[in-house]
């Protein structure tokens, strides 16, 4: 599946072949509106979800602006754990360490809870390329991992199958048919992990929270795996954006409060877990490493800037499942790692090519992911924003030029009345009130698959009686 | 009272009936209308696209032809946002700053204009018949205009104003969105006509023209019977039928 999304080439290609499969759009178009009802209907069970939205983005603002502080504090409370810490100023560096954690320790097989960050920094690519066999532990994650596909939403990886398209892959994997049923499936899967869980050497997970004054990582699933990849192997190793951190078990709690609520609908997911660095003498169990891997790659250069609300993000992914233009395209439509709206917007701050850029333009900026935001992120601000950069630097000379013409037609009213006679003229020559294709370059696109009402014979609304 | 009413420049062009309309609905109420003729475009077209600089020129030309002193009508809850919530941002710095503020201060939505500044509940009748209500996402977010548009038509004898399953998705025109992404564009206006459709609508109506333009151009094309109405061309019906209801009593 992976294959026929061109990520060298633009969204309007790929949201071309994600337009063509009605299976995709009709099982991304069902979820995401489960997920969003879901949502609405577990906030209205909150006295003032929106005094705690705006709680909840003071709490991420105060952080951000005293960002090296708390990091620093990090490193002090978790190494005071116990625990390592590595800061990762790119990707490569990131995914390295983690390679070479396994390597020096001679393990070749490490099981992994789901994580955005790991993606980004394309963590199972190298840790395969180094040798090191690495399988994913949570379901939707495992799926995507067997069918060689890339997450294509921020919490439901595979949103964009069927139960059907599942139990296709399981059979093929497991070369005899399963039945296209949900618990058998996941206790296929279960089966199949738990051998993993029970010998692998290295257990690698993402980070929801990291609690500056305490050392402790938090992490939240519906499954329980990060509970075992964080306390099976002798090794443990958690992956964070360098923003995920919050100061306190009060801040923590906040967010807490809203991540289920807005990410599943749940007023808390089935299992949160707390970790506070290797294992102690005094407990049984728990990993002998404990390391946490804090993850730049490109964040800082978003510190200050006009963007750094884009920072406050929690990763719930709400505005995915409120936005109009991902459900009738999917996560894949994007880029491989971050989707939707907030994946619009941290793409091209994090990756400065034409290719990232355009994604600002991947909305109607209908604003009802900024509605959904539970750290108020305005993320059609941000997208507006990042199109003036889009415009200043990648904008083609066509487009630029066209603008150009059009302001200066536009400008004033003489010109403007010029433009209306042509209309006119126009409407009289095919002499009818609709077109079905416009002859003009750009205004043509709009005939592709609308018809168009026409100019006006008149350019003025006066009124004819 | 005196007021300015502004078609826009999709009214001028496309749908010179929803400015006609608004013009005889807000003298019926009472109001003296003027219309900015030199008036062109609010610049949103390049400003959502990200050519600031051609967005300033286009709304700097169009601002001395919309000062006044009383109301600025807009037929558009779009171009209304652009005044009201861009227009400080995209004259900021500028010498024009304070004009544009004064201009912008002055800016509403025609629904918003009649229910809120007037109090008025222009009532009027039409034959039986079935509507849904399309917000948009500027009428509905920016400018959190739910109620002002549904406040009219609900005061139309014989109109039965249904919602749609999801009156709060976009439906897909996002401006040079569906100029530059026209399949997806068109997508999500399927999604809204058969909504409608479904809801056993027979025409649609809403506050802004650009989704007007969008919807009613994806039914037409797919030839479904949905026609669009600006909500001013249906209170006036109402109004000039009802007047005519009333002269025959």
């Amino acid at each position: 599946m992976t294959g026929s999304y061109d990520y060298a080439g633009s969204f309007a290609g790929r949201a071309g072949v994600a337009l063509a499969d009605p299976k995709l759009r009709a099982a991304v178009a069902s979820a995401t509106s489960r997920a969003d009802g879901n949502r609405l209907a577990v906030l209205e069970s909150l006295a003032d979800a929106e005094s705690l939205k705006d709680l909840a983005a003071e709490i991420r603002d105060a952080v951000l602006s005293r960002l090296d502080v708390h990091l620093d504090m990090l490193a002090e409370t978790w190494e005071h754990n116990g625990g390592r810490i590595f800061f990762a100023a790119g990707a490569r560096d990131a995914s390295d360490y983690v390679a070479r954690l396994a390597t020096d320790r001679g393990i070749t097989s490490a099981i992994k809870s789901k994580s955005m960050v790991s993606e980004e920094i394309g963590l199972n690519e190298t840790l395969e390329s180094a040798g090191v066999d690495v399988v994913e532990t949570d379901l939707g994650e495992y799926i995507i991992q067997l069918a060689g596909d890339p997450p294509s939403h921020i919490i439901a990886p595979a949103i964009h199958m069927s139960k059907a398209d599942v139990a296709e892959l399981f059979s093929q994997s497991e070369g005899r048919a399963l039945p296209e049923d949900a618990p058998a499936l996941m206790a296929y899967a279960r089966a199949k992990l738990r051998e993993r869980f029970l010998s692998a050497g290295l257990g690698i997970s993402g980070v929801n929270f990291a609690v500056s004054e305490e050392g402790a990582l938090c992490i939240v699933t519906n499954e329980g795996n990060a509970r075992m990849c964080t306390s099976l192997p002798p090794v443990h190793v958690a992956v964070m954006g360098m923003e995920r951190v919050v100061g306190n078990f009060d801040e923590l709690a906040v967010m807490l409060a809203l991540l289920g609520r807005s990410g599943t609908g749940q007023k808390l997911t089935q299992y949160t877990t707390l970790l506070f660095g290797p294992r102690r003498a005094s407990e049984a169990d728990g990993p002998e490493e404990s390391h946490l891997v804090v993850v730049d790659a490109g964040r800082t250069n978003i510190l200050g800037t006009e963007y750094q609300e884009a920072l406050r993000c929690i990763r719930c992914g709400a505005c995915l499942n409120v936005c109009p233009v991902y459900r009738q395209v999917g996560g894949h439509a994007y880029d491989p790692v971050y989707s939707g709206p907030i994946g619009a917007v941290i793409n091209p701050l994090l990756h400065d090519s034409p290719q990232a850029a355009e994604l600002a333009h991947a909305s109607t900026l209908c604003g009802a992911c900024t509605e959904a935001c539970p750290v108020r992120i305005p993320l059609d601000d941000l997208l507006l924003r990042l199109r003036r950069d889009y415009a200043a630097r990648h904008a083609s000379v066509t487009e630029r030029a066209l603008y150009a013409a059009w302001s200066r037609a536009w400008a004033g009213p003489r010109r403007y009345g010029a433009f209306s006679a042509l209309g006119s003229l126009a409407g009289r020559l095919t002499g009818e009130r609709s077109f079905k294709r416009l002859p003009l370059p750009v205004l043509g696109r709009w005939t592709k698959g609308r018809s168009f009402p026409g100019f006006t014979r008149s350019a003025s609304s006066k009124e004819k009686r | 009272m005196r007021v300015t009413l502004w078609p826009t420049c999709l009214g001028r062009q496309l749908f010179p009936g929803a400015g006609a309309a608004a013009r005889r609905v807000l003298t019926r109420l009472g109001c003296e209308v003027d219309e900015p003729r030199a008036a062109v475009c609010c610049g949103q077209p390049a400003y959502n696209s990200g050519h600031t600089a051609d967005a300033y020129r286009v709304a700097a030309g169009t601002l001395p032809a919309l000062e006044d002193d009383g109301p600025l009508v807009l037929c558009s809850g779009s171009c209304t946002t652009m005044l009201a919530r861009h227009w400080d941002d995209l004259f900021s710095g500028s010498e024009l700053a304070g004009r544009a503020a004064a201009v912008s201060a002055r800016a509403r939505d025609f629904a918003s204009f009649v229910v809120r500044d007037l109090g008025a509940e222009p009532r009027g009748m039409l034959e039986p018949c079935v509507a849904v209500y399309h917000d948009s996402c500027h009428m509905l977010r920016s400018l959190k205009e739910r109620d002002e548009p549904r406040r009219l038509l609900a005061s139309i004898e014989g109109l039965e104003l249904r919602e749609l399953t999801a009156p709060e998705r976009c439906c897909g025109f996002g401006g040079t969105f569906s100029l530059r992404y026209p399949e997806l564009s068109s997508a999500m206006a399927d999604e809204k006509v058969d909504d409608a459709l479904e809801r056993g609508a027979e025409f649609f109506c809403a506050s802004d023209l650009g989704c007007l333009m969008q919807i009613a151009g994806r039914a037409g094309e797919r030839g479904v019977g949905l026609p669009g109405r600006y909500i001013a061309e249906v209170v006036d019906q109402a109004q000039a039928s009802g007047e005519r209801g009333a002269d025959d009593g």
